[in-house]
């Protein structure tokens, strides 16, 4: 019996017992989301690059494959994942990345995970398998599962192929530093964002705004000049350390809050730890306020807030309106009737 | 209930102006861009508010009456075909921008409001909307939400997947629902991505918000001939391996360049075998070493002939030829029908060589016009509908040459959508499992079934009769049976 075929054994014997399964395959992301109790239910050994051409700028690979054995192989073509997810640890796999819908510093400017998901193939909670899109760059055939399926935390479908879409690395990067204010920062961000420069990061923590460029030499010299500051050294290794939250900031006892706004919206200007990415659309927040103040807050500058790392893990995702939790219920159970995958992961009844 | 009773019920409910039911007023709605599937209404209702949409909505619902939304009726795949015993919905008097918001780069826009006229409206701040679907003048953002259209540029901007951020949703029970958010993510499954393309079955949109891009500061167009359709598809991949995403990458064959030549004489040169129109955008110093990338690699690839657009008028010279070809063909032929299967690229040379095996066998010539950077196919088969036959010829081909762009690993449809037209092909493309799964997906959000039943997803049943469940990388299916 192949691997796939006693996945597929194993969910319909869940299903029949509507026995809970919590999935998981390196365990790097295992403090996101809510707590499942359930059996172990493990993608780890579903393994390997299925397919890769670099001129298709497409790359196919197992669940459990690890992000870094990936990343090694579009590094030796030169390409690289556009949305720069980050790892959380040495165990992360394509799969939990996918299933955790994660995106790094380059995500406003070149685009999240779901925009590069071109397809995925799956097993519902009937241990069905299932393919939706494909391995081409555009593909409208049937709704847009694939993306649905990215960053639904597990709570629809085991996924196990996953193609996305892959980029060439620029050719060149630089950082640039700026000593302002947060509203400076933010208002410069949101300036620059409106103008034709090749911006790959936007970043501002204690009192340091900084500003990545990608590109080609000339255009990314060019885009320097306009913008001035000072050149950041071991740029690479801050924004690896940003994304993977190793930043001294992160470095903090207490619960790391996220807050995903507009990005022109002002501070939050809470009592608590600010650090703002994706050039002022996320803000990432170490605090011990109440969950209602935060999500408050979020709510009030137009977004919404996530409990990250650590503090209540019983609620960590921001309420959905009435009307739109009971569609996610409805979607659950058409994927997953039983309810037997990852249920509560992401809310309770999900 | 009869069908009297509905249209009762609406002119009840709504203003006389908001209803129409004469013959002579539904003609307008019969077909939608697929001139070749038409249909008249029963009834066709114009709402002007949102509560005459969600009073529309209920009494659908309440009385089991199918809705078919449309927007600007371009869609090329008759996805907007009206259903004799159902409601056709225009959102066309939704045409307003609500507003631009500069800071956060963003636009609200209503239903029916053109393509273009957000771009339009965005261009004094420096922003536009960046998908630009060929009939950007006349298509309405609420259908490029609807079909997730694409356009020359998707290559390096994406499709309208990438490029919203929030929708106004109502169901069919009328009842309200805002998907997406005013950030870059929301809360919860990606509902913003299942709407996207779900071909009106699942909700009506009300309102949409889109992501704006400052404007580039230059773009250039480089124009090559070559030789063979080969070759230019080799300079594609080569543009590619060299690290270089085009803004557009479109390639034009020797049928589709002398018919454009002779209709708005864009200076192709009429004896390559190919063109192909790359263009470059961005700050000038990055264009400017593109632009030098890029000619090398041409050379490289046996570029016959390597022109620059010097200037803006050029520039649009260049994609006059392009944005033409369609007209164009409406000049070579009576009638033309346009394919959309998406393809890995590295199978191009084979797919456009059984292309002209099959065009040859059927007798119907066959021209190609493609976004070549991300394989998206749209060869356009010539025929004239007088002729006895001929369409129903003209359709079989279309479908071999669809299941063809399946067995290679590619799709049906790359930004058309499935509509009425490539619902059989949807049974080549997925198994009776994976529609299963859709239907039950459709079912989340229309449990009885009332939002443009019959489109997009075939039924299990539909499949049967066309005899060719999901047959994959292996033989393909000959369809005999007509559509309707």
């Amino acid at each position: 019996m192949s691997l796939v075929e006693s996945l597929q054994d194993t969910l319909r014997d869940a299903a029949a017992t509507g026995t809970p399964l919590s999935i998981h395959a390196g365990g790097s992301k295992s403090f996101y989301g809510r707590p499942v109790t359930g059996t172990g239910f493990s993608v780890a050994e579903y393994t390997g690059i299925i397919d890769y051409s670099p001129t298709e700028l497409v790359i196919s690979a197992r669940a459990g494959t690890p992000l870094s054995e990936l990343e090694s192989a579009l590094a030796k073509e030169n390409q690289m994942l556009p949305f720069e997810p980050p790892h959380f640890g040495p165990g992360a796999t394509l799969g939990g990345t996918i299933a955790c819908g994660f995106s790094g510093p380059r995500r406003p400017y070149t685009g999240a995970a779901r925009d590069f998901v071109l397809g995925i193939t799956c097993l519902n909670g009937r241990g069905e398998r299932l393919r939706f899109g494909g391995q081409v760059m555009k593909n409208v055939a049937g709704y847009d599962l694939s993306r649905t399926l990215t960053g639904s935390l597990g709570t629809l479908a085991v996924l196990l192929d996953i193609s996305l879409k892959v980029l060439p690395r620029p050719e060149t990067e630089l950082t640039l530093c700026h000593e302002v204010s947060a509203e400076q920062a933010l208002q410069q961000l949101n300036t620059w964002a409106s103008q034709p420069l090749p911006l790959s990061g936007g970043c501002y923590s204690e009192g340091q705004l900084r500003v990545r460029l990608s590109g080609f030499e000339q255009g990314v010299q060019a885009a320097a000049r306009q913008l001035g500051g000072e050149e950041l050294a071991d740029a690479d290794g801050f924004w690896r350390d940003l994304r993977e939250q190793r930043l001294g900031f992160f470095q903090d006892e207490r619960p790391l809050w996220r807050v995903s706004v507009p990005p022109a919206a002002a501070a939050l200007a809470l009592e608590a730890g600010e650090l703002i990415d994706w050039g002022g659309a996320q803000r990432w927040l170490k605090t011990t306020l109440p969950t209602q103040t935060l999500r408050d807050a979020a709510v009030r500058a137009g977004g919404h807030a996530t409990c990250f790392h650590g503090g209540n893990r019983e609620d960590v995702f921001h309420p959905l309106d009435p009307a739109i939790k009971a569609l996610h219920q409805r979607l659950k159970a058409s994927f997953d009737p039983a309810g037997i995958l990852n249920p509560g992961r992401m809310y309770s009844g999900i | 209930m009869s069908d009297t009773t509905i249209i009762d019920l609406l002119r009840e409910r709504l203003p006389t102006e908001c209803v129409l039911s004469e013959a002579e007023d539904l003609r307008p709605y019969e077909c939608d861009g697929l001139s070749a599937y038409r249909r008249l209404p029963m009834v066709v209702v114009i709402p002007q508010t949102l509560e005459q949409v969600q009073t529309t909505l209920k009494l659908c619902a309440q009385n089991a009456v199918a809705v078919v939304a449309r927007g600007a009726g371009t869609g090329l795949s008759g996805g907007a075909l009206p259903l004799s015993d159902g409601v056709l919905l225009s959102m066309a008097r939704f045409n307003r921008i609500l507003g631009i918001d500069t800071a956060n780069r963003t636009a609200r826009v209503q239903p029916g409001v053109t393509n273009l006229s957000i771009s339009k409206a965005a261009a004094p701040h420096g922003l536009y909307y960046a998908p630009d679907p060929s009939s950007q003048i006349a298509c309405s953002i609420g259908g490029n939400v609807a079909e997730n259209a694409g356009g020359v540029h998707c290559l390096k901007y994406g499709l309208t997947v990438h490029n919203i951020q929030q929708l106004e949703v109502l169901t069919i029970d009328g009842e309200h629902l805002t998907i997406g958010s005013q950030a870059l993510d929301s809360p919860g499954y990606d509902l913003l991505a299942l709407m996207t393309g779900s071909e009106g079955l699942l909700g009506v949109i009300t309102e949409i918000t889109v992501k704006l891009l400052p404007l580039p500061e230059t773009a250039q167009v480089v124009l090559a001939a070559f030789a063979s359709v080969e070759a230019a598809g080799a300079a594609v991949t080569a543009t590619i391996a060299n690290g270089i995403i085009p803004a557009g990458l479109e390639l034009l064959d020797n049928p589709a360049i002398r018919a454009v030549e002779q209709f708005v004489h864009a200076g192709y040169p009429e004896d390559a075998a190919a063109i192909l129109l790359c263009e470059l955008d961005g700050t000038g110093a990055d264009v400017a070493a593109q632009i030098e990338r890029v000619d090398q690699v041409f050379r490289a690839a046996g570029a016959t002939e390597l022109r620059v657009s010097r200037d803006e008028q050029e520039r649009q010279r260049f994609w006059a030829g392009r944005k033409a070809a369609f007209p164009a063909m409406g000049r070579l032929s009576p009638d033309y029908y346009c394919m959309d299967g998406t393809i890995p690229r590295k199978h191009l040379s084979r797919v456009l060589a059984e292309i002209d095996r099959m065009s040859t066998e059927y007798g119907l010539p066959i021209c190609n016009v493609f976004h070549a950077g991300d394989g998206n196919l749209h060869p356009l088969i010539l025929y004239d509908a007088n002729r006895p036959g001929e369409l129903e010829r003209t359709e079989e081909l279309g479908g071999k040459i669809l299941e063809l762009c399946v067995a290679v690993g590619g799709t049906i449809t790359g930004e058309h959508g499935v509509g009425m037209e490539k619902i059989n092909q949807m049974c080549v493309q997925f198994n009776t499992e994976e529609l299963t799964q859709l239907h039950a997906v459709k079912a989340a959000f229309d449990p009885q079934g009332l939002l443009n039943p019959g489109k997009a997803i075939p039924t299990l049943h539909r499949c049967a009769e066309f005899g060719a469940m999901h047959v994959h990388h292996g033989q393909l299916p000959h369809p005999e049976l007509e559509r309707f």
